[in-house]
Order: C-alpha cells, then structure tokens, then sequence
C-alpha cells in the first residue's frame, strides 16, 4: 500500500532537490552581489529570464544546446558588467535604497523589452537530445536533464568556493565584503572587484534561467516571480551569507515541492509562511549576522 | 530659470498647502481630456501620499503597498457585492478597517528587519496576500477578479446622492482626498510628524533621544495603510471591479515610480507624480504596446539624475529632500 506513495514521494524530494538547485544559482549571486555592495538588485530575476531567451535565441543560431548553456551566461553577464559600470555604479555613496529602486526600474522596461523582441506568447525549450530520456534510479525513473541540472548546479558551487577561497582574486573579494574601506587603504583597486562580482552574480543568475528553460518554459514575468521567491530565501539564509543561500535554497525547493505533492493549493503560499515563522523565531535569518547593513 | 519664475507660486503654495490642494482640484476635472482619468489621477494620488508618508517621511521603502490598497478594495467590494451592504459608508469602514488591520500584522512583521530587507519583506507579504485572493474565488472572484460592486447613492444628512456621473464621483473622492490632505499636514506639523522625519534622518539618533521608535514606525505603518487603503476602497468604487491584478507586485510598484517622479518626501510630489505618470500612460498607449518600458526607463533617469522628483526640484531647488 505504501510503495507508490512513498515512490512519488521520492520523485518529488528529486524534484525539490532540482528547483533548490535553481533557487541556489539565484540567492547565491544576489548575496554575493549584497554582501560586497551592499546592492540589492530587483533586476536579478530579469537577468534570469534574458538568459533562458538568450539560450533559446543561440540554440535557434548555433542548433547545439551545450553551446548555448556555454555562451548565454557570458553575454548575460557581459550585459551585467555594462550596468554596473554605466547604471548603479553612479550610485555608490547614496542610500542603499536607490540601487534597489534603479535595478527595479531596469527590470520593468527588461520585461518590455523580452515581449518586444522574443514576443508575448511564452515558449518552450527542448532538453538535448542527450539527456532527454529517463533514468532508472532503483526506485523510480528520473529525468536525465534533471539530474544534469543538480550536477551543474554542484559543479558550479565547488567552483565558486574554490574562487574565493583559494585565489588570491577570492581572498580580496572576502576581505571587502567584509571591510571596503580597509582593502581601499591597501592599495587594491574595489571598482574592478565590484564589477566582477557583479557580472559573476549576473552571468550565474543568466545560466539559472538558461537551465531552468527546458523545465519551467520561457516567458518574460519568469524573472519577476523568481526574484520574490529568490529575496524571501536570502532573507531566511541571512542575506550576505553563502552557507545561508544554499541551505535556504536546498530546504526552500524541498518545502515547495512536498508541498505541492500534499497540498498544491498551499504551494504558492508555503514559503512565505516559513518567512514570517523564521522572521518571528530568528529575525536575522538562519545564518545572518544582525546588523548587516541595517 | 523655471523654477525661479515659478518662486512666487510654489513660496505660496508651500505656505498653504492644503488650501492650494483644495482650489487646484476643485478646477481639475476641467482641465484634463477627460473626467475619469481626473479622478484616477486624484486615487492614485491618494495612494502615493500614503505610500510617501511611509517612504518619504519616514524612510521606510515599502515594494508591497499594493497590500493595504487591495485589502481596501476588497473589503469594500466584498462588503457590497457579496454581503450586500446597503450603506456605502459601512462597506468603506470596513475596506479601512481590513487596510488597516492588515497594516498593523504585516507592519509588525516587517518592522522585525530594517533596510533594505524591509523593502524585501513587505514585497513577500504583498505578494502572499496575492496568491491568496487568487485562491479565494468564492470570496474574490480569483482571477476573474471581484465584480458586481454596486454604486450605491450615498447617504448624505437624510439625503442621497447619486454617483452616477463622473463628475459627481469626482466630487466624492475629491472629498475624501481633501480629508486625507488634511489629515496628513496636521499628522506632519505635530510632534510625531517630527519624530517620523527624524527616524528618516538619523533613526539612531531618534532612539538615543529616548524615542520607541519600533513603536511609531508601526503607527506611520498603520497611517500609510489606512491612507491606502481609501484610495483602494475608492477605486473600487470607481471601477465597480476589483481586478486580483490590484494586489501584484505591479501595483506597489506604479506607486513607487509615481511617487519618485513627483518627489519623494515633499508634500504635492504623490499628486504630480501620479498626474505625470497617468496622463504619461494615458498618451503613451496609443503610440506604443510597449510603454511600460519607456516608463520604465524615465523612471531610472530620475532615480540616477533627479532623485528628488519634479515638484521636489521645483519647489526647494538646492535644498535636500
């Protein structure tokens, strides 16, 4: 009697595990983004949703899908290194509300512009040829493409960890997170490491959506809603915290998709009810530091 | 140059504020294309100034007022066309009373973080409420959104007063407003009004000099809700219809860009950026599908080059804020 169930269980905590993996790419590169300069940027999701266009467009030019996963997040983030250096550049030095105001500005006419140039009507991407059969994981048939998401996801993890702590590039990005001004007075030139970390933020936010495409569709609000959900996991993991965007991401993915299994009417709703609970029991999130840029 | 021509005006208008809010919407409906988009242009306004005295006065930005207008909206529409209210004065109470209700929970919760995570908070909570109509069709009209308000006359000294025209709805919300106006400079000139702009300069400061500041965020909260929320339940009215779209991120969105363009922190900015915006909207449309993104780009123009609105580089050209 409990076989299926428990198989569809499985399936779903798979499923929860892919869309956390998503949630990771996005509330990782928003953080890193905050905890440097202290930027909070609406426009992350709009990144997110030009990535999946971008892939699709390159897929329809290059007709390979491993090309497109490569090269969508470099324009992408190309495009994030321009609007650093043009856009919320100009606001260091003001309230930490403008940039936020900026970017929600930006984000607004990148919708625009996505249905003026890829149309209104959303589309659908095909997985490659490759990973588009399922596997048979001993208790249930899985999507290859979804365990290539995971895989993509973890590698891209160990890299950027391997980035910051390892090189000396990462150790200067550590230290003006945590001290600008200090690092400033050592010599080190912030405005190139601000502008790597932006496009870097950026580019992993385009290879989010580039990935996401092939399961969720490509349509222009695509951004705007992941960003909500992407601000109420930064603020559960501590915003400015890596350990807190993975950990919310992972859990945030899973609440969501057993709660979709239990009760899809809850779905939608789930993960701001786990925001107000943490907010009431642990204000700061679940790694945050009080006090970071408050 | 425009604003030293202007000197003389803007010197008396910012003497009289509320007088030259009652003289220059008396004319209004007279001077626009048409009556409804005057009458939009005062909800909406309504809307900003409760949104401005959160943002503006106090420093606290909010991206989920579309909340407390919602819940105005709702609970207005709901108390006329599913309970059938016959008194449009009860079914206004109440869509305050929701508007201000969920001000006081979704402030409180709100107001555990501060900066830059409290725009982010209000924006989830905004949106949980969101998903929430658009799941309570019985009760909402879900996607379909609320219909089948009645405009009711309005019971007046033993009288009733038909809404009917757009003139005559124009009145009536201009009433409203005007109360609301009023309400706001006398909450502006009093001590608290001191305290709010004081928390906006320096909240620390405010807490060393013995102020519970958590305290009277929540009330600036709860006043901004309340201001909101009649600009809702107004709408409500004036569409017949409450779309779910009133309570989307797009909506506390507008209000921002409204209130930014007209000049955060200044007294007139939510009234002239809400006309900006709308006649901007209104003319826009018939040239391109796309406006929302020539908004959206004029909007980023000011934010990076004339972050003190029109009426606030207007009015106090060299002063901040």
């Amino acid at each position: 009697m409990l076989d299926i169930p428990l198989q569809a269980l499985a399936a779903q905590a798979f499923t929860g595990l892919v869309l956390g993996g998503i949630f990771v790419l996005m509330a990782i590169g928003l953080s890193l983004i905050f905890g440097l300069m202290t930027v909070v940027n609406f426009a992350h999701g709009s990144f997110y949703m030009l990535g999946a266009y971008v892939a699709f467009s390159l897929m329809g030019v290059t007709k390979s899908f491993w090309a497109a996963l490569v090269l969508a997040p470099l324009v992408v983030g190309a495009l994030g290194f321009l609007v650093e250096r043009f856009l919320i550049r100009r606001l260091y030095g003001r309230s930490p509300d403008d940039p936020l105001l900026l970017t929600f500005g930006l984000s607004l006419a990148m919708v625009e512009g996505a249905k003026l140039v890829w149309g209104k009507i959303g589309l659908t991407v095909d997985p490659p040829r490759q990973l588009a059969a399922a596997v048979n994981l001993g208790f249930m048939n899985f999507p290859v493409y979804r365990l290539f998401v995971i895989a993509v996801t973890a590698a891209v993890l160990v890299s950027l960890w391997l980035f910051l702590e390892k090189t000396s590039v990462g150790l200067v990005i550590r230290a003006g997170s945590r001290d600008a001004l200090m690092v400033r007075a050592l010599g080190v030139d912030l405005n190139r490491i601000w502008l790597l970390v932006f496009g870097i933020g950026i580019a992993m936010a385009g290879l989010a959506g580039v990935l996401a495409g092939p399961m969720r569709g490509v349509y222009a609000e695509m951004g705007v809603e992941i960003i909500i959900d992407s601000f109420v996991i930064v603020v559960v993991g501590g915003m400015g915290s890596l350990a807190g965007a993975i950990v919310a991401g992972l859990v945030m993915g899973e609440i969501v998709s057993l709660t979709t299994f239990f009760a899809p009417r809850l779905a939608e709703l789930i993960i701001f009810i786990v925001m107000a609970i943490v907010l009431l029991v642990r204000p700061s999130g679940l790694f945050g530091e009080a006090g970071l840029a408050e | 140059m425009i604003s030293a021509a202007l000197r003389p005006v803007t010197s008396w208008v910012a003497a009289h504020p509320v007088a030259s809010f009652v003289v220059f919407f008396a004319a209004f409906p007279f001077l626009v294309p048409y009556q409804s988009l005057a009458t939009q242009v005062l909800i909406f306004g309504l809307f900003a100034l409760g949104f401005n005295l959160l943002y503006g006065y106090t420093g606290l930005l909010s991206f989920g007022h579309a909340a407390y207008y919602g819940l105005g909206a709702y609970g207005t529409g709901i108390a006329l066309a599913k309970l059938k209210l016959t008194s449009l004065w009860l079914a206004l109470g109440i869509g305050l009373a929701a508007a201000v209700i969920g001000g006081a929970v979704i402030g409180f919760f709100c107001l555990r973080r501060r900066g830059i995570y409290f725009a982010m908070l209000t924006l989830a909570f905004a949106q949980m409420l969101y998903f929430v109509a658009f799941h309570a069709a019985d009760l909402t009209g879900g996607d379909d959104g609320l219909r089948g308000i009645p405009l009711l006359p309005l019971g007046l000294f033993g009288a009733s007063v038909s809404l009917r025209t757009p003139l005559a709805f124009y009145f009536f919300a201009y009433a409203f407003v005007v109360l609301a106006v009023a309400a706001l400079r006398r909450i502006l000139d009093s001590p608290f009004g001191a305290v709010l702009q004081a928390i906006r300069e320096n909240s620390d400061r405010a807490v060393a000099c013995g102020y519970d500041i958590n305290r009277i965020k929540l009330l600036s909260f709860v006043f901004s809700a309340l201001f909101t929320g009649l600009a809702g339940a107004l709408d409500a009215l004036r569409l017949t219809v409450v779309p779910v779209d009133s309570l989307y991120w797009t909506t506390s969105g507008q209000v921002v860009i409204m209130t930014l363009l007209g000049g955060a922190g200044t007294f007139f900015g939510p009234f002239v950026g809400a006309a900006t915006f709308l006649i901007l909207a209104d003319r826009l449309s018939l040239f391109i599908e796309a406006w929302p993104l020539v908004i959206g780009v004029i909007f980023m123009a000011f934010v990076l080059f004339l972050p003190r609105g029109i009426w606030g580089t207007l009015a106090a050209p060299g002063v901040e804020r």
